[in-house]
């Protein structure tokens, strides 16, 4: 048994690219599942929510213009790097989650894939979700998703990485930028995603990680102008339909939460990836 | 006006037979509406056509149980390719009453009757055509493998294309196994209750489809009724906020397909007669009351004075008048209060220093007229740059790069359409992809076809209609 004292880890926001704290000087206490201190999260306030829309916005041209194949390997290289730290994220998972050893491990050896698989859907959607239009005239016609723009993510509550991987990932794929609220209670495995994203070719401020309370911050992105659309998964309730209707303001797109929060074990299919989705339509005159 | 004038050519209204008053039809009947009736008026002559019922709450309600039990009992569990046939009888039947249907839309809504003829009861066919195809094909359309229905569909429609919205609303959601209660906009209300004879003649199951008629009162019934699964809007972003509003929390889905600001951008290689030709097509096609008219014209400097001047030309020859006459090219504004809006507008553009060029001419005496406007000079902070105007009036803005031209189109709360006018291919496909719009068209303007999807980005809206993408807004997949 070694005496050395450990070097604790301070936790930060991940906003455009770098690991500010929060601008109103705020932190919480997070605790293991048994209740034990664990760490001081920042604690992002409605500010730090409009700098991170900010830098969603000025990345939003470069990756969504970015080829699918160059999406689809920085998404895999985000994959590579979580490997490599599985274990931190296993420990954090456990920590947060009050699971077992094995089981955490599982979680995030599960998360790892539900990255993958999102990695491997850029250069797919446009095929699978995309038209030729074999319009009645001489015109050619096609239809292409496009990504809808900056996405709020209010990540799930209890899932911690497996959840917020399933959440934010295929935001990610179809090209779209990311602020993403973090599980309040269990925040940890969100900042240290943030470090694997700083680390794995991903752009400053196309992910953007902010621990807080949704219920706080949540409303200023909701009704936010520059925010494109909302994904409401880490909400419920009343929070969710007032998170809903303030939406409607601006028009955003909403994927709402689920009445609870699902199994992310099991298979997403697209039902993640075409919210954030749009699709335009082509027209050209065909003649000689 | 011109040197030579045509005799008039008109089409003749006899083949429509108006009744003095039309009741809802709820349930495979026409029926009386508890509501206060209201009057619709023909706004080329101002002459009352026929009273048609409102529907209350209480209507809303009986047409909603209606529709619940078509979907349980009849049309949910029919076999799919039997829906299908159902879709290709109505779409043949159209067809068959393809000119009463056109004369009826021009006599109710003011449009020409080439365009009802050519463009509006055309694509209303061929919408059910196309549909009807999907009926029994669904688990090919990539929603997963066994798509499902939603339910009943709340369907809300505009004025500006009474028919055709009607069809691109009415034929997704019954090829996909939906029953539906419509609400036809309160100006425009009679081709779909003529369109509900078609029902009966199809011999469609009762309940399947429901046409409640009203105003905005009776769209909030539909809009808000608790079993209702699924809302279908087309119409103001003022009108789509407030129903999104309604719509939260609740388990209704929702697609809004709602105003526009396009821009069509004409870059200084674009072959001027033929761009100039899209302009007029874009903002004065069904008097520019379209959601995706081309209404921010955005010139390349170095052409500017020559496009317009092309353009006011070419808007000298348009024809304003009766839209019963085959030769008119612009027909009546729908009513008096878009009329006031359309002034309002124009008021303000003079007021914040654009120019305004209007031809020469006279309008007729009685109904809602208003002349084909151009304002030159005008910039992107400007209200006619800015709010969607839904009438005749065209706003010409000016760029030099390419970056600019995107810029300055991009620059809108809106995106539903634009236009992109270049003889280089390259340029167009780079110009098309960077638009933030979910139709572009490029060297051509407002073209529609149903397996083209088409829908907005931004604050016009979300969801498609039409195409395969178009179904995802009336199935529950599991992908």
């Amino acid at each position: 048994m070694s005496d050395r004292l450990t070097v604790r880890k301070t936790y930060k926001l991940y906003v455009n690219g770098a690991f500010p704290r929060s601008e109103s000087g705020r932190t919480y206490e997070v605790t293991d599942a048994r209740g034990h201190f664990l760490a001081n999260a920042a604690w992002a306030s409605r500010k730090d929510a409009r700098d991170a829309v900010v830098a969603a916005r000025s990345a939003f041209a470069k990756w969504s213009a970015a080829t699918a194949y160059n999406r689809g390997q920085v998404l895999y290289r985000v994959a590579e790097v979580l490997e490599g730290r599985a274990a931190q994220f296993a420990e954090e998972v456990a920590a947060g989650e009050g699971l077992s050893g094995s089981k955490a491990r599982a979680e995030v050896d599960a998360a790892i894939d539900r990255w993958v698989w999102y990695a491997g859907w850029t250069d797919k959607l446009a095929a699978v979700l995309g038209s030729s239009n074999p319009v009645a005239g001489p015109y050619f016609g096609f239809s292409m998703p496009e990504p809808t723009g900056v996405v709020a993510v209010l990540a799930p509550q209890r899932s911690s990485l497996l959840g917020l991987v399933s959440v934010l990932a295929p935001v990610l794929a179809g090209g779209n930028t990311a602020v993403v609220v973090s599980s309040k209670g269990r925040p940890l495995p969100a900042i240290t995603l943030g470090e694997v994203l700083a680390t794995s070719d991903v752009p400053g401020g196309v992910v953007n990680l902010l621990t807080g309370d949704a219920a706080e911050i949540g409303p200023w992105l909701a009704e936010h102008a520059d925010v494109d659309a909302i994904d409401l998964a880490g909400t419920a309730g009343p929070l969710a339909m007032e998170l809903e209707r303030s939406a409607a303001g601006t028009v955003k797109r909403v994927l709402r939460a689920p009445a609870e929060e699902p199994d992310w074990s099991s298979d997403p299919g697209l039902s993640r990836l075409r919210p954030f989705l749009e699709t335009k339509s082509v027209w050209h005159p065909m003649g000689v | 006006m011109s040197i030579f004038e045509y005799a008039p050519a008109l089409e003749s209204r006899s083949l429509v037979d108006l009744r003095p008053s039309y009741g809802l039809f709820v349930d495979g009947e026409f029926t009386e509406g508890t509501g206060t009736p209201l009057k619709t008026v023909n706004p080329a002559t101002e002459e009352v056509l026929s009273e048609v019922a409102t529907g209350s709450d209480a209507d809303v309600d009986r047409a909603v149980r209606a529709a619940r039990r078509a979907f349980v009992k009849t049309w949910g569990p029919m076999r799919p390719a039997d829906r299908g046939k159902y879709l290709f009888r109505i779409a043949r039947l159209l067809q068959e009453r393809a000119r009463e249907f056109a004369v009826l839309e021009t006599l109710d809504n003011g449009k020409p009757i080439r365009e009802s003829r050519d463009v509006d009861v055309p694509l209303a066919a061929a919408h059910f055509f196309y549909h009807a195809g999907w009926a029994d094909k669904l688990e090919h359309a990539g929603l997963g493998a066994a798509p499902r229905p939603l339910g009943v569909a709340g369907q809300v429609i505009p004025w500006n294309f009474p028919l055709m919205m009607l069809a691109w609303k009415v034929a997704p959601a019954l090829a996909t196994g939906n029953t539906v209660v419509l609400k036809p906009a309160e100006t425009t209300p009679l081709t779909a209750l003529l369109f509900a004879e078609i029902c009966q003649q199809a011999d469609l199951p009762p309940g399947v489809v429901n046409i409640v008629t009203g105003a905005g009162e009776t769209g909030r019934a539909v809009v808000s009724h608790p079993d209702v699964d699924k809302v279908a809007f087309t119409g103001s972003t003022e009108v789509g906020r407030s129903i999104a509003r309604t719509v939260a929390g609740t388990h209704k889905r929702l697609t809004l397909e709602l105003g526009g600001k396009a821009a069509n951008i004409v870059f200084d290689d674009a072959p001027v007669d033929q761009a100039v030709e899209g302009i007029v097509r874009g903002i004065f096609f069904n008097q520019g009351h379209v959601c995706c008219a081309g209404s921010r014209l955005l010139v390349q400097e170095s052409v500017h004075d020559e496009v317009v001047a092309a353009l006011q030309r070419r808007i000298g020859t348009l024809r304003v008048g009766d839209p019963l006459d085959k030769n008119t090219d612009l027909g009546a504004i729908n009513s008096a209060p878009q009329l006031e809006r359309i002034r309002e507008l124009v008021a303000a553009g003079d007021a914040e220093g654009a120019q305004r060029w209007q031809p020469e001419g006279d309008l007729p005496a009685r109904g809602y007229w208003f002349k084909p406007t151009v304002f030159t000079g005008v910039s992107s902070a400007h209200r006619i740059a800015r709010d969607e105007v839904f009438g005749p009036v065209l706003s010409v803005l000016t760029f030099r790069t390419p970056d600019e031209a995107v810029a300055k189109a991009n620059n809108s709360t809106y995106g539903l359409s634009a236009g992109v006018w270049s003889e280089k291919g390259s340029r167009i496909l780079s110009i098309t992809s960077k638009l933030r719009a979910g139709v572009v068209w490029a060297n051509t303007f407002n073209e529609f076809d149903p397996t083209s999807p088409f829908g907005g980005y931004k604050q016009s809206g979300y969801g498609r209609e039409g195409g395969r993408q178009g179904l995802a807004a009336y199935l529950k997949g599991d992908a």
